[in-house]
């Protein structure tokens, strides 16, 4: 373990109020959210440590995180880049071009889908469907979505994303 | 201009705030309601509007809330499915985006005729913005005392929380979605018991989509009756319409139900026709599940009557020739457009979002992308056509949940009325090599040229 | 009690049966196969779809047909319910379906695997599958691994019925390490970070496993099936949950394997605890009672000796076939 896995005090207050919404006895139901504030806290992803520490919160077995934590597209049981780009390339988006703009992206940022660039500062990955459909292409980073995009609008994202240089986080 | 309720006033600035909402009319049903009707009587109104689910089943509302286990001891729990993950529709996204309330107010409504005093809200992991946005307007609401204890001066006390996915499609369907509320991976139950005997901590449950459970305050205001005197038959009331593809407006739109396609698709007050006066191709009526329909068989039935936006009207036909409304996720593709492409993307999706527990589903749907990927780049063999059509049909209907129909139809019925394009990819696989293939030479099937 | 009926067999059974269950009182060819049901673990079953059969008449009351197929392991007979099993061709493709699908990604190398001849997989292949595949692709593969000391998990080989997670909360004390990672076709049977299942009742696990994905590595390769003799036997174990009633499999004297005691359907009757399993390999350590009678069809039971006189006929038949058919050409 490089560093001690714990919650702030802040965070732990967070999580303590989300275990609250549920009967006693239910914490589990608490895991998705959980999970979710453990990824932001620890650098964009889910090492094991972090979900064994998730378990003791709620007091389940690891294994029952582990379950959970891989079955669920957005939790990263790898490490990845500063900026989490989302494309989504589903009927819609690629009857909206959606298949270039990754091409875009793979070029521009010289890494291939799932690769993270030499800088570390973007991962580029391709999602299914996000519901934006009317506004496609998209991706999503972070808890944005950036809609309606072109070959422009892509680049002056990167520029703005490395400009403000912070991780992407859902929450 | 059809009637409007829904998005009545979605352009009115700061309707998203409680205060504007209220000023609009807001949360005038949930007093009434809790004020003034039993809790039996609004499930009676709801089956008078004839309202049917609104996430894709299309099984009417008030039925499904006169199942709840009203014997047992147990806490009741209305859970809200604002899991809209179905390609082709942002429709729910759109109505928590910018009315939260409306959602809110149909949550207090509901649950007090269901006799729920805890309800969830449970929307996709992707919509995390959304999240905010509805979490800020229950805060208001519990501020206002229209959640929390003694509502409306009342004994009636309601707790609404929103619970977050975190990327499953199959959690859409409403026991894998009650799965993941409780911690665990998104697999479907096996039924019966259905929820509603059996459904959240095994308590008696109604899982409602995000539009249906917003319809419910105004039923309650207009009454039911009210209600089904819009549309047609048993397609009653407005629906939401998420449309896009290749048309100048993409967006969401309420309809009165019984509106005709072809004014749908081409009138400048919902979609506007099809982008740069191109010709169109194919549509998807109700989301990326349901069979895919050929141009001539868009705007008029097999029988030549008017296609119209209603359950029955686009279910005409049946497989052979119609299609579903289903979520309303309503998508249009013109002449550039390369089916068996579209079809691969669909197929690729069902496999990406299977969950993996039944294995017609969970082999099937990755055996049919492989198959579909080998012919859209122009590595497929004749014989593929037919082995897409039996994986599909060996997975149909026989599989723990709906998501294994869902994988089949769009497969089984693009291959019904676009078979010729197929076979141009595995006869001209030197045509096929640039991803867009037919964006500058559409491909005109022989059977399709003068339509 | 409910009357029902399952490919024109009549049974009455007590309100609350399953289908698959009521067939298996009265048993022979009218039993659907099942590959995830396992009536002693609680939440086994609806997964694999090989039980699926079509309910033609729902009950006395409701005569309406059910609109799909059913699974037989997941659904409670009516009063009054006709079920079709084999006599519906309609079920019998479907179960090719099934079969197909559960074959796609499966390795085929029964030939080196230990479960072979005792392989749920494989008889329901010979039963219901297609003489060959059309599926092109490239098969999944996975890294073997040891989840404990004494249990190899081919993951290759799984059909994913989840009854070894079943085995771990129910029967070896709720103390659960391994489950089922990630989703779709990737799901898998794993502990996720390498740690041993410890438990005295994990070695349960592979005898509920329908295939050769949990394999005893005490008795891995050891023998084929089919050259070892099955015995009863039993000792007086000093687990307070273990019965010590086992089959060893013997070969001459020797005891290469220790399992629990399967009925017709591949059920174990008791759980068996790790010593008695992974332990206890001497002759000695046993009371043997007697042969064990293998009755049911699988490749093992041809070369028993119970059976010779039954496989002498079968293939005496068969030969006749071959022989008619010749002349006649």
């Amino acid at each position: 373990m490089s560093k001690e896995i714990v919650f702030s005090a802040e965070t732990l207050a967070v999580v303590n109020k989300l275990i609250k919404r549920y009967p006693e006895g239910r914490q589990k139901s608490a895991l998705l959210p959980v999970l979710h504030v453990a990824q932001a806290e620890f650098d964009g992803w889910l090492s094991s440590d972090v979900m064994d520490y998730v378990a003791s919160i709620l007091e389940i077995k690891p294994i029952e995180v582990y379950e959970v934590a891989s079955f669920y597209s957005m939790y990263n049981l790898k490490p990845v880049g500063k900026c989490l780009l989302e494309v989504c390339q589903t009927g819609p988006c690629m009857l909206n071009g959606a298949d270039d703009l990754v091409a875009h992206f793979e070029k521009k940022l010289n890494i291939k889908v799932g690769e993270t660039s030499e800088d570390g500062m973007f991962t580029l990955k391709t999602v299914e469907c996000l519901g934006s459909c009317g506004t496609a292409p998209m991706l999503q980073c972070g808890a944005d979505y950036h809609e309606n995009l072109d070959e422009t609008k892509a680049d002056a994202l990167i520029e703005k994303l490395r400009a403000e240089n912070k991780r992407s986080r859902y929450c | 201009m059809g009637r409007k309720l829904l998005l009545e006033h979605i352009n009115v600035p700061g309707i998203e705030t409680l205060e504007v909402y209220r000023k609009m009319g807001g949360y005038s049903a949930a007093e009434k309601a809790i004020k003034t009707m039993q809790p039996d009587d609004i499930t009676e109104e709801v089956k008078k509007s004839g309202l049917r689910g609104r996430g894709g089943a299309g099984f009417p509302a008030g039925m499904k809330w006169s199942f709840i286990d009203k014997k047992s001891e147990k806490p009741r729990y209305l859970v809200c499915n604002a899991d809209e993950s179905e390609p082709g529709t942002f429709k729910d996204r759109y109505l928590m985006e910018k009315i939260p309330h409306s959602l809110i107010e149909g949550m207090l409504v509901s649950s007090f005729a269901l006799g729920a005093k805890t309800s969830y809200i449970y929307i996709r992991g992707e919509y995390f913005y959304v999240l905010r946005i509805l979490e800020k307007a229950i805060e208001e609401a519990y501020a206002a005392g229209l959640l929390g204890k003694n509502i409306f001066g009342t004994d009636y006390s309601l707790d609404v929380h929103v619970q977050i996915g975190a990327g499953a499609y199959i959690c859409g369907e409403e026991t894998a979605l009650l799965e993941s509320l409780e911690g665990k991976r998104g697999n479907p139950r096996m039924k019966p018991p259905f929820p509603a005997i059996s459904g959240l901590y095994a308590s008696p449950t109604v899982v409602n989509n995000v539009e249906t459970i917003a319809a419910v305050p105004h039923i309650i205001n207009i009454t039911g009756d009210e209600y089904a005197k819009i549309g047609v038959g048993r397609s009653t009331g407005t629906k939401l319409i998420s449309a896009s593809g290749h048309i100048n407006k993409p967006g969401t739109y309420e309809i009165e139900l019984g509106l005709t396609v072809e004014e749908f698709i081409y009138s400048d007050e919902y979609c506007g026709g099809i982008k740069g006066g191109r010709k169109i191709k194919a549509m998807i009526a109700g989301g990326s599940s349901v069979p895919i329909l050929p141009a001539h068989l868009i705007t008029k039935t097999a029988n030549g009557e008017d296609r119209l936006m209603t359950y029955e009207s686009l279910s005409d036909g049946g497989f052979v020739s119609g299609t579903m409304l289903g979520s309303g996720g309503f998508v249009i593709m013109d002449e550039t457009a390369c089916i068996v492409r579209h079809t691969w993307t669909l197929a690729r999706f069902y496999h990406h979002e299977s969950c993996g527990q039944c294995s017609p589903c969970r082999e099937g749907t990755g055996w049919m992308e492989k198959v579909l990927h080998r012919i859209e780049h122009g590595h497929g063999s004749m014989k593929d056509i037919d082995l897409l059509v039996d994986i599909a049909k060996k997975i149909e209907g026989n599989t723990i949940c709906p998501l294994g129909d869902a994988s089949a139809w769009p497969i089984a019925s693009a291959i019904r009325h676009f078979r010729e394009e197929f076979e141009y990819h595995i006869l001209h696989p030197e045509k096929v090599k640039d991803p867009k293939h037919f964006a500058h030479e559409p491909f005109v099937s022989s059977k399709l040229e003068n339509v | 009690m409910a009357k029902v009926t399952i490919d024109g067999v009549e049974m009455e059974v007590p309100d609350g049966t399953t289908i698959l269950n009521a067939a298996r009182s009265v048993g022979g060819d009218i039993v659907p196969p099942a590959m995830c049901y396992y009536s002693k673990l609680e939440g086994s079953g609806g997964k694999c779809r090989t039980c699926l059969v079509k309910v033609s008449q729902g009950s006395t009351n409701d005569p309406r047909p059910m609109p799909k197929l059913v699974p037989s392991c997941r659904t409670t007979v009516m009063d009054g319910m006709v079920v079709e099993n084999i006599t519906s061709p309609e079920v019998l493709e479907a179960r090719k379906g099934v079969v197909e699908f559960l074959l796609i990604n499966h390795p085929l190398d029964c030939p080196i695997c230990d479960q072979a001849g005792e392989c749920d997989l494989q008889n329901l292949g010979y039963k219901h599958g297609a003489a060959a595949t059309r599926y092109e692709e490239e098969r999944r593969t996975y890294k073997k691994i040891d989840i404990g000391d004494k249990i190899k998990l081919h993951m290759d080989r799984c059909i994913l019925c989840y009854r070894c997670t079943y085995v771990a909360d129910q029967v070896a004390d709720g103390d659960r390490c391994h489950g089922i990672i990630n989703r779709g076709d990737h799901a898998e049977i794993s502990t996720y970070i390498e740690k041993a299942i410890d438990s005295d009742f994990s070695g349960n696990m592979i005898d509920v496993c329908p295939v050769g994905a949990l394999t005893d590595k005490t008795a891995r390769f050891g023998s084929r099936v089919w050259f070892t003799k099955p015995m009863d036997a039993h000792r007086d174990c000093d687990n307070p949950k273990c019965s010590g009633k086992v089959v060893v499999w013997q070969k001459g004297e020797d005891i290469l394997r220790v399992t629990g005691r399967k009925d017709a359907y591949h059920e174990v009757d008791e759980f068996i605890c790790n010593t008695c399993r992974f332990e206890k390999k001497k002759a000695s350590d046993w009371v043997i009672e007697g042969p064990r009678h293998i009755n049911n069809k699988s490749v093992i039971s041809a070369n028993h000796y119970e059976h010779l006189k039954d496989i002498k006929e079968d293939v005496e038949k068969y030969q006749r076939q071959v022989a008619s058919n010749i002349n006649k050409a």
